[in-house]
């Protein structure tokens, strides 16, 4: 496997990243959302390794299964346990609809390609052109943290903010260093737990799960 | 002599082919499904039987009917056929394919199209209305998403004449191509809603609120019904040559060369074998959605178009 080929392979999962993201926008089931983020850390990890392969960097295949354990295995079945004790099954519900949602987003993605222009000319990695992707992948897990009411499908959107940061920081420099890639994978995973307390404190407070319902503020009316 | 008679020859060999392989291509998908669903099916042939039957018979028109009405199948049938002859099917060595690119593709079908409304509510009858209305919102939606995708191919090849799309395609060597991926799963998509296919439309149903382009026909009788059942086969048979010329050309035979015809032949009716039993698949497992699910679907088709698009600029 030469390097441009991996670099073909690379940005064929970027692409799939990508579309990933924007189905995690477009996708109306709470279950169909935890699948679709499964597959966006699997192929996160794939291409953490195919970087890793192909600059020869090893501490990369670490932060592989670091991301393969935990966001395709440990944090969905987490969500999924949650979601199955907080009897959540109805259709995500969002703010604004889908088809406009998806055009915000093809405008998201121009925008993060034109502000990694200048970025894409200085670097020399063989990544480098995967960067608007990552950063588009953040937008668009930042757009769905906006458009969806639901605290659980904020929190995907979340993960999935994560998820393009690593992706970015694999693409721009080809990983961050080994020590804060573990403390972010075990800050994620700390911070699933705390998710799942909140959930449980907000639905015994307010009875929903919908945050629009933390707007309000006083006791009366 | 040989090199002036060629072009000619594989022109009209193409015309031909499209007006009979489309009701084979149609046959094909029918006995597929008829055995996936146990039962046993009327055989390969059973679309000319059903043509040839509705030639024989007699034309009923309606007595308020304009001259649209008599005249759009002719005009649905001819759009068809030009269109065939413009898709590089079994050679990128076309005469006409120099006369239109892949816009002007778009722009037939979008004729054919037109005049089927048009005659649609030319009639009077409420079923024609809704299937027009129906049909166009549909193409409305499904027409920039088609272009885009194929944009996607043209700026990869950088030109919009589908022979030389395909040609270049062929020539050069296989690299793997995100944007390419999203446009051809934009063109399934599109693909399936132009050709009124589950889950957009369900060609075999006469039930009155779910159909499209069922709607649109309903008054139709005899040779005209004919002419726009057959031209609506090509157009199954166009869609699924026009998305292995774009994006699955191999085999294709090349310029000025009469001994890779066979192997063209072959090569062509594999794909559309493989291509019928997609369609049966799908048919098959998915149900035909809510009509106002449909502009979901075809938006999802222009993302995955757009997608491919930036894809090419940013990836590659």
């Amino acid at each position: 496997m030469n390097a441009s080929f991996a670099a073909q392979i690379n940005s064929i999962l970027a692409a799939f990243i990508l579309l990933t993201a924007f189905g995690l926008l477009v996708q109306r089931r709470v279950f169909g959302l935890l699948h679709i983020f499964a597959w966006q850390g699997l192929l996160l990890s794939i291409s953490t390794a195919i970087v890793g392969y192909s600059a020869g960097l090893h501490h990369l295949y670490i932060s592989a299964v670091l991301t393969l354990s935990l966001k395709v295995i440990v944090l969905p079945w987490i969500l999924y346990v949650l979601i199955h004790r907080l009897k959540i099954h109805k259709e995500v519900e969002d703010m604004v609809n889908i088809p406009t949602t998806m055009l915000i987003g093809i405008a998201l993605v121009i925008f993060s390609y034109h502000l990694t222009a200048p970025i894409r000319e200085l670097s020399t990695l063989v990544t480098r052109s995967t960067l608007a992707v990552a950063l588009a992948t953040v937008m668009l897990g930042l757009l769905m943290m906006i458009t969806r009411k639901k605290a659980v499908t904020q929190i995907i959107g979340f993960l999935a903010m994560e998820n393009g940061l690593f992706f970015a920081a694999t693409s721009a420099t080809y990983g961050m260093p080994l020590v804060i890639e573990m403390g972010v994978a075990l800050d994620i995973l700390i911070a699933a737990f705390i998710f799942g307390i909140f959930f449980f404190q907000i639905r015994t407070t307010f009875d929903t799960l919908d945050l629009k319902a933390m707007e309000k503020l006083k006791e009366e009316e | 002599m040989i090199n002036e008679a060629y072009p000619v020859f594989m022109e009209s060999l193409q015309v031909i082919m499209v007006l009979v392989a489309a009701p084979l291509l149609v046959g094909w998908i029918r006995m597929l499904k008829c055995w996936s669903q146990g039962r046993t099916s009327a055989g390969i042939f059973q679309p000319f039987r059903d043509l040839s039957k509705l030639f024989i018979k007699e034309t009923v028109l309606a007595e308020n009917v304009s001259w649209i009405f008599t005249a759009t199948p002719y005009i649905v049938f001819g759009a068809t056929v030009l269109a065939g002859a413009i898709i590089p099917i079994l050679s990128v060595d076309l005469p006409l394919s120099a006369t239109a690119d892949i816009i002007a593709l778009v722009a037939i079908f979008a004729i054919a199209r037109f005049f089927m409304a048009l005659a649609a509510t030319d009639i009077g009858t409420a079923f024609g209305g809704m299937g027009a209305s129906r049909e166009m919102m549909v193409s409305s939606l499904a027409e920039p998403a088609v272009l885009m995708s194929v944009f996607t191919v043209s700026l990869v090849s950088s030109s919009t004449s589908l022979s030389h799309m395909a040609h270049t395609l062929t020539s050069s060597p296989i690299v793997l191509r995100p944007s390419l991926a999203f446009a051809f799963l934009a063109f399934v998509l599109i693909a399936i809603a132009e050709t009124g296919r589950i889950p957009v439309d369900n060609p075999s149903t006469h039930l009155e609120l779910t159909m499209i382009h069922e709607a649109m026909i309903l008054e139709y009788s005899g040779r005209h019904l004919a002419l726009i059942e057959w031209s609506n086969m090509m157009k199954l048979f166009l869609f699924a040559s026009l998305g292995i010329a774009s994006f699955f050309p191999w085999g294709i035979a090349g310029a000025d060369n009469i001994k890779m015809l066979p192997m063209a032949l072959l090569a062509l009716a594999l794909k559309l074998a493989l291509a019928g039993i997609f369609v049966v698949v799908i048919e098959t497992v998915l149900a035909k959605m809510r009509v106002f699910r449909v502009p979901e679907f075809l938006g999802f088709a222009f993302l995955l178009a757009t997608l491919g698009m930036l894809s090419h600029f940013i990836l590659e």
